[in-house]
């Protein structure tokens, strides 16, 4: 059996599947399926300083290949979180990634220095949640507020920062080499892109946010080739997360440039889906007699 | 919350109206933990998103249980091409299901349209001391109705134009039932409008009351937290899931 532990921004993950945020609450409802121990880890719920109640419901919509979402990340807030949840996940022997966001850069940076002192492993800073009205998205698309909130995370926190970036944008690269000037020990792409979904009977939206963020296969090849292109500019690691599926898809995306591959929308379809690519992760490496998953990161041989 | 994923075999299906199909499903080890009012999370090839559907009726002695669905949509259409010996990949039992009180005491058991499947599983507790008001807009989509004859529940049904049962809606039908004899507990499952005119009454009589609500879902199991509900509790408004912290909530938790 391979080696399929990584070396991510200075944590040892013992493999690089790690269920996506807001697609594995705090861990808790899917250990009823398998140990979370097998995972590499777990990059929880979007909290927020304040705990958030969200977006009214309907909050999901079914597309072709995929689903929109507009949660609008509701949360029980971090002191909750860290009361509550980070003391559990510490026993189960895989890595915590705590992922934050907020409306304001000083909720951001309150958020992490709380955080600071406990079990956590690594935050993912979440500049690119497409379904809060302030905040959000809003420091990601712009390379000065993405490199400005980076810097004040990373002036109150000694954990590893990842940023996890949007791909509505015009250059995701960009936006990369902002957050890496700003600090950022890694970068997690791509968060949902935004999308809309009409009820060609009522006429209306079937959510009632209007817009939501686009996940699941039908952005996976967009998220391929912004893990490429972003691993090709920058010098930290890149997680890649975006539609993967299957161990093919962990596998291209490990090719394309991710050191880490995050699992969302497949997990709503197949909650065995993390269980199921590990398992395929170690067949396809074994079958090509590659003894170190760090073997394939990056190496996609272009045209 | 204990649940199981896997793929289990269709033993029966039975089209139980236009676009209402009855599946019983061989799968024991769901059958022996699953409760009246929770509910299946049902993959459908070539859909993103699994359907929640209600259980019906729990055979715990043949390993079975039964999902009545309707038509909705693409995808339950493809579920409704699925044919016996098909194997279908479910979640379950996920949710909370109905309080059941004691078989003696008197209880009120009310659905309309596709919200009657889960009452089948609640009557069949109380038997004789159940009353079930059914409600349908016609006819032709009236289902169930004998199951809860057999049972031996005292049967109200109602059609919104009275081509079967009594004319009108299930809220006249509990008023009237509730002017001849109180209850001890009243459980619900159907539109947003049916569901108020009953909690209205429950509250007007002072009758403890149950309500099972629907809500678009994601993952199932609580972790996506996409099937938001507004409820109220110690005067607090917040959003609550359906699928974990529901589909049953207490009516007076509810804000419809």
């Amino acid at each position: 059996m391979a080696n399929l532990s990584v070396n991510f921004a200075g944590v040892t993950f013992k493999n690089p599947i790690v269920p996506a945020s807001g697609a594995f609450g705090f861990g808790r409802e899917y250990e009823e399926l398998y140990p979370l121990s097998t995972l590499g880890g777990i990059s929880t719920k979007g909290t927020t300083l304040e705990p958030r109640n969200g977006n009214p419901a309907p909050r999901i919509a079914e597309t072709p290949s995929g689903m929109l979402n507009s949660v609008g990340l509701q949360n029980p807030g971090i002191d909750s979180f860290l009361e509550h949840e980070v003391p559990y996940l510490a026993t189960k022997d895989t890595r915590i990634i705590a992922n934050i966001a907020g409306s304001t850069i000083e909720d951001c940076v309150e958020t992490a220095r709380r955080i600071e002192g406990s079990a956590v492993d690594m935050i993912e800073l979440n500049i690119s949640c497409p379904n809060v009205k302030e905040g959000g998205v809003a420091f990601g698309v712009n390379c000065n507020s993405a490199q400005t909130i980076t810097e004040a995370v990373r002036n109150v926190t000694t954990k590893p920062l990842m940023v996890k970036l949007s791909p509505n944008v015009t250059s995701i690269t960009d936006i990369a080499k902002a957050v890496e000037a700003g600090g950022a020990d890694a970068v997690s792409l791509i968060n949902t892109l935004l999308g809309m979904k009409i009820d060609i009977n009522t006429r209306r939206p079937i959510l009632r946010n209007n817009v939501g963020g686009l996940s699941g296969p039908a952005v996976f090849p967009v998220a391929v080739r912004m893990v490429w292109q972003v691993a090709n500019s920058v010098s930290i690691p890149v997680c890649g997360m975006g539609g993967v599926s299957t161990w093919k898809d962990a596998v291209e995306m490990m090719l394309a440039g991710a050191s880490l591959v995050q699992i969302g929308a497949a997990l709503f379809d197949t909650p065995f889906a993390p269980m199921k690519i590990i398992d395929g992760l170690n067949q396809y490496l074994d079958d090509n007699k590659i003894e170190n998953i760090n073997d394939i990161i990056g190496k996609v041989q272009p045209w | 919350m204990k649940y199981t994923q896997g793929n289990y075999r269709i033993v029966k299906k039975e089209n139980l109206a236009k676009n209402c199909y009855d599946f019983t499903i061989a799968c024991p080890e769901i059958a022996e933990i699953a409760q009246a009012g929770q509910f299946a999370h049902v993959k459908i090839n070539g859909f993103s998103l699994r359907r929640p559907i209600s259980i019906c009726e729990v055979d715990k002695e043949n390993g079975t249980i039964r999902i009545v669905f309707e038509i909705r949509g693409e995808g339950t259409k493809a579920l409704a091409d699925c044919n016996e010996n098909t194997l279908i990949d479910i979640i379950a039992p996920l949710g909370n299901g109905f309080t059941l009180l004691d078989s003696s005491k008197k209880a009120i058991v009310i659905g309309g349209g596709i919200g009657v499947p889960p009452m089948v599983e609640v009557a069949k507790h109380y038997r004789k001391n159940a009353t079930a008001i059914i409600g349908f807009r016609s006819a032709n989509a009236v289902i169930l109705n004998e199951d809860f004859d057999s049972l031996g529940a005292n049967v109200m049904l109602c059609t919104d134009d009275g081509t079967m049962g009594q004319k009108g809606y299930v809220t006249t039908a509990l008023a009237t039932r509730l002017e001849q004899e109180t209850a001890d507990i009243i459980y619900a499952c159907g539109p947003h409008l049916m569901l108020k005119g009953i909690i209205e009454l429950a509250n007007k009589y002072n009758i403890r009351c149950e309500v099972s609500l629907e809500e678009r879902m994601g993952c199932g199991v609580g972790a996506c937290l996409v099937c938001a509900c507004k409820t109220v509790k110690d005067g607090k408004e917040y959003f609550a899931h359906v699928c974990k912290d529901g589909p049953v909530f207490d009516s007076k938790e509810v804000i419809l």
